[in-house]
């Protein structure tokens, strides 16, 4: 059973601090959704306020269609997983789990189970009889997981659960996330500011910023469609080029920049005459033929070799930093530091933003 | 004490100690390189540790050991005149125990009641007494170390700390003032015409109980806070989430994780009260039976050591015994108590 959630223009206030600006969300049931955004953006404030440790300010939270207003978190259908899991050290693994369904009156035969049955799920059978303490931090991952799951949630909440871990146990864990959420179907709410795991695992990503959702969608529309510089630069890496947009025609917006003028898709806020930013990936900068039309200039200030691609870092004549991204071909091509590079983009693979202020 | 020079020496002598203690930590500290992770006596340098271990044993021997030892010695002995005392009557024999049983030394027919059932009403009272400090304290510990902001914190800490400033005695007889039938509780509550006559609080005990309650309430409140303070909020939280309701986190999840702070403030609290002098001299009515006078007057009334010193053992181990076994009986070890 899986519920959708749905979030009404809501904001949560400290005093006089604004930690969620008039957030509005659609989560459909059994979808797992991602809120992205850097620490400190208010993404574990709106994950508080679902799972009912904060009320919001305004504005309303409904589960399942439900008004979750004065309902408090234990009595909700949400599930939360801590960032520092909270397990409690003085039971066993198996206790843990069952935790939940001791609060139920659920006897004891029974909720012991059904914790071996979730520590199938999470693949850790057999380990119910351990103490907490014994286990590695993948496992004590896996059994958080089974002990929210063992209320049966119809939404799971997860506060950037694995960011204690390893970087290998983290992919791993991604997958394994991914895994058990198409296995039970809950709604999974998933709080991370590494934009790796946001895009691997979600099927629909909020991009928040300083307390305000800039942008919802798929992990592919926010990374081709950026609606706003910060969602630009901050999910996949971006080169952005400041300046002013100067002509806009049709689904094309051309920007001056001390670069020169620049061209591509125009983007949210490319008006004629407003301050606006063009952003263009790493990956679609291409070096120029000889005698082919350049979109601007840049010297090679150093190289990092990745394996399969190589990262090269520019610098323009105004001091402006760029990152290129070229395979292993173009890479061997390339000269050596010091010299300049004529680089073009596909105007499609470029987009201008509007940076707000100054629409003139 | 008389000899000005013996109190020179006694005065300056823990001075010179500490003083050249100091000192040799400071060669001691350029002599060794980095302290960490060595050997007690590598760590502290020759001197130094065998100072801190002869000062240490001194100070357990001398000062606790040796003294109770004598007590010990001194409850199996008769009193005796001077003259008498290592001749042939001074024997070992268990008669000042037996005079706690049976009121006599020599006939064994009726029970000494009055000292005996003062003494189980010590223990029964503390044990209420325990119980009702636990009640109050855990309440203010919790919400002191999970609730309370900084700010709030430092208030009541303050507010919790100050009282005990004033003297012991003169608290007692502050709630004297307080209980007593020409005192504000009643002048009170006979201005309300909530009784028609002043209650005697002092005879029925209920002064003495809430003074001793009051007494100690600090060495419940903080080991209680120091353990809960230790207690990730998360967890309080993960509980409520699972779906908890709230005495079923403080059950299940707050109080095991505090066990040992409940523990050592519980036995403090128990220990401190059945020994209790200060309030049952001031706030016991005229019929109370607290077993600490009853020892005192056996040392300074009756001028009977042996006997005093027989009273004081058989509290100390039955408090002692059943402290441990309450700490059994909650699978508290000695060790968790002191962390």
């Amino acid at each position: 059973m899986s519920a959708d959630v749905e979030l009404d223009r809501v904001t949560i206030r400290f005093g006089s601090f604004t930690a969620v600006e008039d957030a509005s969300l659609k989560i459909a049931g059994g979808e797992f959704f991602s809120l992205l955004g850097p620490s400190g953006c208010g993404k574990t404030t709106l994950l508080r306020t679902i799972s009912g440790f904060l009320d919001p300010s305004e504005g309303s939270v409904r589960i399942g269609g439900e008004d979750m207003r004065g309902i408090e978190p234990n009595r909700r259908p949400t599930a939360l997983i801590f960032q520092n899991l909270a397990l409690f050290p003085l039971m066993t693994v198996a206790d843990n789990i069952g935790y939940g369904l001791r609060v139920r009156g659920v006897p004891r035969a029974q909720r012991m189970a059904r914790a071996a049955e979730l520590l199938s799920l999470v693949a850790l059978p057999d380990q119910g009889h351990k103490r907490v303490s014994e286990l590695s931090g993948g496992q004590k991952q896996r059994v958080a997981i089974a002990r929210a799951l063992a209320v049966e949630p119809k939404v799971l909440l997860l506060d950037e659960p694995l960011s204690a871990l390893d970087l290998k146990l983290r992919q791993h864990m991604r997958n394994e996330l991914r895994a058990i959420q198409k296995r039970v179907g809950i709604t999974f709410i998933y709080i991370t500011h590494d934009q790796g795991e946001a895009l691997t695992m979600s099927d629909r990503i909020a991009v928040m910023n300083h307390g305000v959702i800039e942008q919802v969608g798929t992990g592919r529309e926010i990374y081709a469609e950026p609606r706003t510089p910060f969602v630009a630069s901050f999910v996949g890496e971006n080169n952005g080029i400041e300046g002013r947009v100067s002509q806009v025609v049709g689904a094309r917006a051309a920007i001056d920049t001390p670069l020169g003028r620049l061209v591509g898709r125009r983007g949210e806020g490319a008006e004629a005459g407003a301050a606006g930013t063009i952003f263009v990936r790493p990956e679609s900068l291409r070096v120029v033929a000889p005698g082919g039309t350049a979109a601007l200039e840049a010297e090679i200030a150093s190289t990092a070799f990745e394996g399969s691609t190589t990262h090269v870092f520019l610098r323009a004549s105004n001091g402006q930093k760029l990152t290129m991204t070229v395979d292993m071909r173009d890479a061997a091509a390339l000269p050596a530091p010091g010299a300049t590079l004529r680089l073009s983009c596909d105007e499609a693979d470029a987009i201008v933003l509007g940076t707000g202020g100054a629409t003139a | 004490m008389s000899n000005p020079l013996t109190a020179a020496i006694l005065f300056s002598a823990p001075l010179a100690v500490a003083l050249a203690f100091w000192l040799l930590a400071l060669r001691d500290r350029r002599l060794a390189g980095d302290p960490a992770s060595l050997g007690f006596f590598r760590r502290n340098g020759p001197v130094v540790g065998a100072f801190l271990l002869a000062a240490t044993a001194f100070w357990i021997l001398f000062m606790i050991v040796w003294p109770m030892l004598y007590m010990v010695d001194y409850s199996f002995h008769r009193k005796l005149p001077p003259t008498r005392r290592g001749g042939p009557d001074d024997v070992y024999t268990l008669e000042n125990y037996w005079y706690f049983v049976y009121g006599s030394t020599r006939v064994f027919t009726n029970y000494n009641w009055v000292h005996i059932n003062a003494f189980w009403q010590t223990i029964a009272v503390s044990v209420v007494i325990t119980v009702a400090n636990f009640a109050i304290c855990y309440p203010l510990a919790y919400y002191m170390a999970q609730v309370a902001k900084p700010g709030r914190l430092r208030v009541l800490l303050l507010l919790l700390i100050v009282p005990y400033w004033v003297n012991e005695i003169l608290r007692a007889f502050a709630f004297m003032v307080l209980f007593g039938t020409g005192g504000t509780i009643n002048k009170l509550l006979l201005a309300m015409g909530a009784i028609s006559a002043p209650i005697d609080f002092i005879g029925q005990n209920v002064a003495l109980y809430s003074g001793l309650t009051y007494a100690y309430l600090l060495l419940m409140v903080f080991p209680l806070y120091n353990a809960i303070e230790s207690l990730d909020h998360n967890q309080i939280e993960a509980a409520r989430d699972l779906g908890a309701p709230w005495w079923h986190i403080h059950l299940h999840v707050v109080m095991p994780f505090a066990k040992p702070g409940i523990a050592s403030g519980c036995t403090l609290v128990f220990m401190l009260s059945a020994g209790a002098l200060a309030a049952p001299l001031v706030l016991g009515g005229p019929k109370t039976l607290w077993f600490t006078p009853i020892v005192y007057d056996r040392f300074y009334q009756a001028f009977n050591w042996q006997q005093g010193s027989a009273y004081a053992i058989i509290l100390l181990l039955t408090c002692v015994a059943f402290v441990m076994a309450v700490m059994r009986l909650f699978k508290v070890s000695l060790s968790e108590i002191t962390r």
